[in-house]
């Protein structure tokens, strides 16, 4: 049964619906959008006994009002933008009710810049290529392809196995930092620059500028000089690649990337650390490190066992 | 000749067939992705064909980059002897030229000292390589238009090019599958839409296979559009 959940009294500054992305059309040249810190809208999920995948509401920096039009189970995780619940602080990493007439609301960006809002039983959206992700370059997914807008009224879907007061360990919670290292995996164009830019790039400190989006996230800090160009023949871009266009400053590819570019890049950032990524604001500073294969696939084994076993907890 | 690959990251490799734009390495490429069809491999999401290379994107808590390499060098192997041969299909896209909804007609055919009816000759007289699709929803990279129709971009991009504008841009010619801004020659419109979301098969055409472009008349145009309109309308594709 679909019902009225939430009624948007003021959309955020920039509020869509995501799930895991739309995967399966990248060779279509359809993009994947979906959430920029998956692992937030996971936990999200699973504390409100949700599929991982589900679509939850990714918040960023200034975040909506939202009145509540029937009583639900919710849950807020990702960065603190300092929710609140009829004026009272909310829990965070935590699922709790919320009742009718209530107001959902946030605050201040304390840490992070991203939440994520999760709904016991889920919100009631039409998928498009299997998916639910907001792709608004193209106009799809999510509510009609678009933000929130105020007035919108959010659906919900029903969840008669709804559980309050589930919460992640602390020790679990991630601690978004001003200062974050990203490990890679370089290439696969490293020998399209020269040692020094190589040395450059695992040595030196990266500023994030406010030219930063879903799409993408440019950084300033010493330039990596190619040995003779900057452009390739157009192929696949991965999540977290890192390009350098000529102006030799990179920018890591984030959910909205195109399917394909034109650009070197000199490594990849691993799977595991596009959460921390996701949550780093313009001004934060990147420190890149380099780790093999083998090892940030072992890191990705275990951030699946874990979401592996809250998901076996969780049903 | 051995494969040639690289890690992109932890969760997707990337096989390198060639250093150079050519048929030969796209249909490599393609009767490549046909094996993985095929015979598909566990802890695959997907994959991106592109011009020399072909991206597949996998889950590590599935499979893990050695033991996923060993399955793509031994497929790699079936198609070295050209063991494994895949029928290509030639896309027909109906396309009514000049007019309104081809504006740039006249100025293709002045720049190159044609009439517009040896544009329309030549442009559709070509099977086109689709050799890649990508920068929007549906949009195909297509090779092998004849130097004779070359013509620049316009000196100022339009704000707005309807879905289904067929375009020239120097030496590349393709079809818009959605609205979009362009600076490409504007030479005839196409009824049929590459791209659909709502459609159970959101998009039409796939690389690694060909495209022709077919003259029809403004009327043919209405008919196949009210065809499309209706959701009757399918795609003719040969094999070539």
């Amino acid at each position: 049964m679909s019902s009225k959940l939430f009624q948007v009294i003021k959309p955020g500054l920039m509020t869509t619906f995501q799930d895991l992305g739309r995967t399966g059309y990248q060779e279509y040249g359809v993009v994947v959008a979906g959430a920029m810190d998956d692992f937030s809208l996971q936990i999200a999920n699973l504390l409100v006994g949700n599929k991982r995948d589900e679509a939850g509401l990714e918040v960023t920096m200034m975040g909506p009002v939202l009145k509540v039009l029937e009583d639900a189970v919710i849950a807020i995780t990702g960065g603190n933008l300092s929710p609140r619940v009829n004026g009272q602080p909310a829990p965070m990493w935590k699922s709790f009710a919320v009742k009718e007439g209530q107001l959902i609301e946030f605050g201040q960006p304390l840490e992070g810049i991203r939440s994520y809002i999760s709904v016991a039983g889920g919100f009631d959206l039409p998928a498009v290529m299997g998916s639910n992700s907001t792709y608004l370059k193209a106009r799809i997914g999510g509510l009609n392809g678009r933000a929130l807008e105020k007035e919108d009224i959010l659906y919900g879907t029903e969840n008669p196995y709804a559980v309050t007061g589930r919460s992640l360990h602390y020790d679990e919670i991630p601690k978004y930092k001003k200062e974050v290292t990203v490990r890679v995996v370089l290439g696969p164009h490293q020998d399209a620059f020269t040692e020094e830019a190589i040395k450059n790039f695992l040595s030196s400190n990266y500023e994030i500028t406010p030219q930063s989006d879903r799409m993408g996230y440019r950084l300033k800090g010493p330039e990596l000089t190619h040995k003779t160009t900057a452009d390739i023949i157009s192929e696949a871009i991965p999540l977290g690649g890192i390009q350098v266009p000529a102006n030799g400053q990179p920018i890591i590819l984030m959910a909205d990337r195109q399917t394909t570019g034109g650009y070197t890049r000199i490594a990849t950032a691993i799977a595991v650390d596009i959460p921390m990524l996701a949550q780093a604001a313009p001004g934060a500073v990147i420190r890149f490190e380099e780790v093999a294969v083998e090892e940030a696939q072992e890191l990705y084994q275990e951030r699946a066992s874990l979401l592996q076993i809250l998901d076996k907890i969780s049903k | 000749m051995k494969l040639t690959y690289h890690p992109l990251g932890d969760t997707g490799i990337q096989l390198v067939f060639g250093q150079t734009i050519s048929e030969e390495t796209n249909q490599k490429i393609r009767i490549f992705t046909e094996l993985l069809k095929a015979e598909p491999i566990e802890g695959i999401i997907e994959w991106i064909p592109a011009y020399t290379t072909l991206s597949i994107f996998y889950r590590p808590d599935k499979i893990r980059y050695q033991a996923l390499l060993e399955k793509l060098e031994r497929l790699y192997e079936n198609i070295q002897g050209g063991v494994a041969e895949a029928a290509s299909l030639v896309y027909e896209i109906p396309t009514y030229y000049g007019g309104e909804t081809g504006p740039d007609l006249n100025f293709v055919a002045n720049h190159n000292g044609l009439s517009e009816e040896d544009v329309i000759r030549i442009h559709s007289s070509q099977d086109y390589l689709i050799y890649m699709m990508g920068f929007v929803p549906g949009f195909p990279y297509l090779g092998g238009m004849p130097e004779e129709i070359a013509t620049p971009r316009l000196e100022e991009p339009r704000s707005k090019i309807a879905a289904g504008s067929v375009g020239i841009a120097g030496s590349q010619t393709g079809v818009y599958p959605l609205e979009t801004p362009g600076g490409w020659q504007i030479i005839g419109q196409t009824p049929v839409k590459l791209y659909d979301p709502e459609r159970e098969q959101p998009i039409l055409l796939t690389s690694g296979h060909y495209l022709r472009f077919v003259p029809i008349s403004k009327k043919e145009y209405d008919d196949i559009a009210e065809a499309v309109r209706l959701g009757e309308y399918k795609i003719i594709s040969k094999e070539k």
